[in-house]
């Protein structure tokens, strides 16, 4: 029997401690980044502010031809639109709207490029027809095709988000084709294949893990584009109809007060800024903390 | 011969001087300083080696000496380093630049990644010339033209305009040679330059730093783990374990009168070049056969006709059972091709392969699938091969779960498989980065004989161990083929470890088996004038000691 090289349980738990305080950092490690502490505390009170918000302010379709376009003071902090609307109660609930739309893309887009990639990756009979379709996608310019799709369909808030979504899946393919690529190669999925490991399994198993990290990071990019597309396609008059209030829509309509009443856009305007700032800080230090070096090739 | 006693080693006057020197790890590391009190003197025209296993020390010696570690993390907190005089340690990062290329330079290991892969090769050398001196670019030109020469660089001309892809690998280390002594520097410091060299270019290239040296008075710091290696370059030996140096000595004192038991034990650990006698194998049940075995990489696609590569022509062989077939040859030989093949990650593009007189090259995927438990392929690389969010029982248990086996009795299993590959069994609950690399070979080995295969491919799976490790790792081996009376195909370009392990040999070159037999036969009497090359190129293959230890 060959010689033990270190089968001393002592020692080896001294390994398994060092390790395990590596995984309990993990969330530590995280919240240690600044980008992702302020970043997130940012979008939590942002959520928190569409969640509980409404229920506090007035009601943001009430009309009040009395009050129109009264500048922000004391009683209406962010003054009041053309039909006399409270636009601090209409940007609160916009706020709803853009986080909804945020999330939603963001999942969405993730979910069916991380599958069209991971096939695309995998099967090579399949790449090239996914890839070939992904390139048609990514020369139609992302707005064009939303505002097409929106046209086809009329727009209520599933067909925005899925206006967006279609745009953002080449990007997600793309990425997790190149994760698979590099990680198909590694010995131990060979080994794997080798043991006769069924192929949902090799790639669920071995492979998927390998995609978490960059998807994370390229989610809350998504995520934050998602949002200034709904807003701009609100802004073009595309997007959700006026009677909800939506970021995009509330200036759309202020448009045509901006020289007399500017409140009516920048409230949103700033409101949406700061979302968008916070999700994408949050992606900055998620990149830089789960994985530097597959980041930079993005 | 350079292990003559150098008795005039003493008399030359030193290039460098490490006095005491004493360099700090940062907090957290496994031990308090990466090198401790090394004291250490290379002479001109002499070539000092520094031998150790990974983490010896060896390599933060001489990127010490060149000012290239990381001064945050690695501290130097005590000692000098003298070059020429000048104390190394008290120079400004402007001064070191300055002595970098004029006084002292050095070669890696990897000449492809330590060359610039977009500019030519001669303006590379010619870069060293243009910071350091005042030359015209035409003298310039004519001294890398020269340098080019001096390292038999053939045809410098036309190499002066080619980048680093074009040329092979030989020639690469040659360019980084010339470029190194292109200010014919008093210190040149060599960083395992032959590692990732086949053996005959090994050979070649340290017979030309040996010239090369003796002519231009050069002191050469010669760092290697490969005992071989410095039986045919060391006028002196430096061994270094843990930071420390062990012993040093004049070469020919270290190599045969070793007195430290690590010296002891680190020569004792390389295999030697005469295969051991082995009791003869019952050839009678082949457990593995493949017939014409032929692998083409690229053809005409879509876009028309790329690069095509003959990896394996013609490949015939047999396993027996309870058998070890080695297959010898150096990079691009298609050895590797063979084996991935014969375990179906790659489809041979003809030929048979035969398991219990099923053919296996041409089935489906599905219908290969029964099949795939009976041939398990361990790689070279024990880093990457255990999935690192995966605990190593996980690992174990996967192929087993694949074919039915409940996960109680697999475990069960597992646990038996870590016993016979001398790891503890609870181990089953940890990641791969928790252990050595040698213990995940094991854990890899352990992985394999769950499937209870009849056949098991070793692809280079020793060549990546520190040679110690490499030993025990190879009685490992040998000892579950006897156990387990399985067939083993064992790839591999060292000739030292097969000829301990094989009963027979295949020799591969271009893609073409050019010689086969027992390894005794094969190694007393090479019949090809490639196996003669590959066998007189295996180094230290003149001393005795590492002939028959």
């Amino acid at each position: 029997m060959a010689v033990t090289e270190n089968t001393d349980p002592a020692a080896l738990s001294a390994d398994a401690r060092l390790s395990e305080r590596k995984n309990v950092s993990v969330l530590s490690l995280l919240l240690g980044n600044r980008g992702v502490f302020w970043g997130s505390a940012l979008l939590g009170m942002m959520v928190l502010i569409a969640i509980i918000g409404p229920n506090f302010t007035l009601d943001p379709t009430a009309l009040s031809p009395m009050t129109r376009l009264k500048p922000p003071s004391a009683e209406v902090f962010f003054g009041s639109d053309f039909l006399g609307r409270d636009v601090f109660a209409r940007v609160i609930s916009g706020a709803r709207i853009s986080l909804v739309v945020g999330i939603a893309v963001a999942l969405v887009a993730v979910s069916i490029g991380l599958v069209l990639g991971m096939v695309a990756g995998y099967i090579r009979t399949l790449d090239a027809v996914i890839m070939r379709v992904m390139d048609g996608l990514m020369a139609i310019p992302g707005i064009l095709l939303a505002i097409a799709l929106i046209s086809l369909s009329g727009a209520t808030l599933g067909t925005v988000i899925i206006a967006i979504v279609i745009p953002e899946i080449p990007r997600v393919v793309r990425l997790v084709r190149a994760v698979v690529l590099t990680v198909r190669e590694e010995p131990y999925v060979e080994a794997a294949i080798a043991a006769g490991t069924r192929l949902p399994w090799i790639l669920s198993r071995h492979i998927l893990p390998n995609t978490i990290a960059p998807l994370i990071v390229q989610a809350t990019y998504i995520c934050g584009s998602a949002m200034l597309t709904e807003s701009i396609l609100g802004f073009l008059g595309a997007g959700i109809p006026p009677e909800i209030p939506s970021w995009g829509n509330i200036m759309s309509e202020g448009r045509t007060y901006f020289q007399i009443s500017p409140w009516i856009i920048f409230y949103p305007g700033v409101a949406l800024a700061i979302t968008v700032l916070a999700v994408n800080v949050v992606g900055d230090g998620l990149r830089d903390t789960l994985d530097p070096r597959i980041a930079r090739k993005m | 011969m350079s292990n003559e006693p150098t008795s005039a080693s003493t008399s030359r006057p030193p290039v460098l001087e490490i006095k005491g020197l004493t360099v700090r790890l940062p907090k957290g590391a496994d031990r308090e300083f990466a090198i401790e009190n090394v004291t250490i003197t290379v002479g001109s025209g002499e070539i000092v080696c520094i031998v150790g296993e990974s983490g010896s020390g060896k390599s933060v010696t001489a990127f010490t000496v060149m000012g290239l570690i990381p001064r945050n993390e690695l501290k130097p907190v005590a000692g000098e380093i003298h070059l020429d005089g000048v104390d190394l340690l008290k120079q400004s990062d402007r001064q070191l630049r300055h002595l970098r290329g004029e006084k002292m330079s050095m070669i890696f290991q990897e000449p492809m990644t330590a060359l610039n892969p977009v500019m030519k090769v001669g303006d590379q050398i010619a870069e060293m010339l243009e910071i350091h001196t005042s030359l015209s670019a035409g003298e310039r030109r004519e001294r890398v033209i020269a340098a080019m020469q001096d390292v038999n660089l053939p045809d410098p001309e036309s190499l002066f305009h080619s980048y680093p892809h074009q040329i092979s690998g030989g020639q690469r280390q040659r360019v980084m040679i010339a470029m190194a002594l292109a200010l014919e520097p008093g210190l040149l410091i060599a960083d395992e330059p032959t590692t990732a060299l086949d053996v005959t270019t090994q050979a070649q290239i340290l017979e030309l730093i040996k010239s090369i040296q003796r002519r231009h008075g050069t002191g050469v710091m010669f760092i290697t783990h490969d005992f071989g290696v410095v039986a045919e370059i060391a006028d002196r030996v430096v061994v270094m374990q843990h930071g420390k140096i062990v012993e040093q000595g004049p070469a020919e004192q270290v190599l045969t009168r070793p007195e430290h038991p690590y010296t002891r034990m680190l020569i004792g650990s390389v295999p030697s070049l005469t295969p051991p006698e082995r009791t003869p194998v019952n050839q009678s049940e082949p457990a593995l056969r493949a017939n014409g075995l032929n692998k083409i990489y690229g053809s005409s696609g879509m876009l028309g006709t790329g690069r095509v590569v003959h990896a394996a022509k013609d490949v015939d062989l047999v396993v027996y059972r309870g058998e070890t077939l080695g297959v010898v040859g150096e990079s691009g030989s298609g050895k590797s091709t063979v084996a991935r093949c014969i375990v179906r990650l790659v489809d041979p593009t003809s030929g048979e392969v035969l398991i219990a007189d099923t053919d296996i090259a041409g089935l489906g995927q599905s219908t290969l699938r029964p099949y795939r438990r009976n041939i398990q392929i361990i790689f070279q690389d024990p880093y990457r091969s255990l999935n690192p969010r995966r605990t190593v029982g996980q690992s174990i248990i996967e192929g087993p779960m694949n074919f039915g086996i409940g996960q109680a009795e697999a475990l069960d299993r597992a646990r038996n498989l870590m016993r016979i590959v001398g790891l503890a069994p609870e181990a089953l609950d940890r990641f791969p980065h928790q252990f050595s690399g040698g213990q995940r070979q094991r854990i890899c080995i352990a992985r394999a004989l769950a499937m209870e295969p009849k056949v098991l491919i070793a692809d280079e799976a020793v060549s990546a161990l520190d040679v110690s490790v490499q030993a025990q790792v190879l009685d490992l081996l040998d000892d579950v083929r006897k156990r387990f009376d399985l067939a083993m195909l064992f790839i591999t370009h060292d000739l030292r470890v097969a000829a301990q392990i094989c009963d027979r040999i295949m020799v591969m070159q271009n893609g073409v088996v050019v010689e086969e037999g027992r390894t005794s036969a094969v190694y007393s009497n090479p019949q090809n004038s490639y196996t003669k090359a590959l066998l007189d190129a295996a180094p230290g293959r003149h001393l005795a000691f590492l002939q028959n230890s």
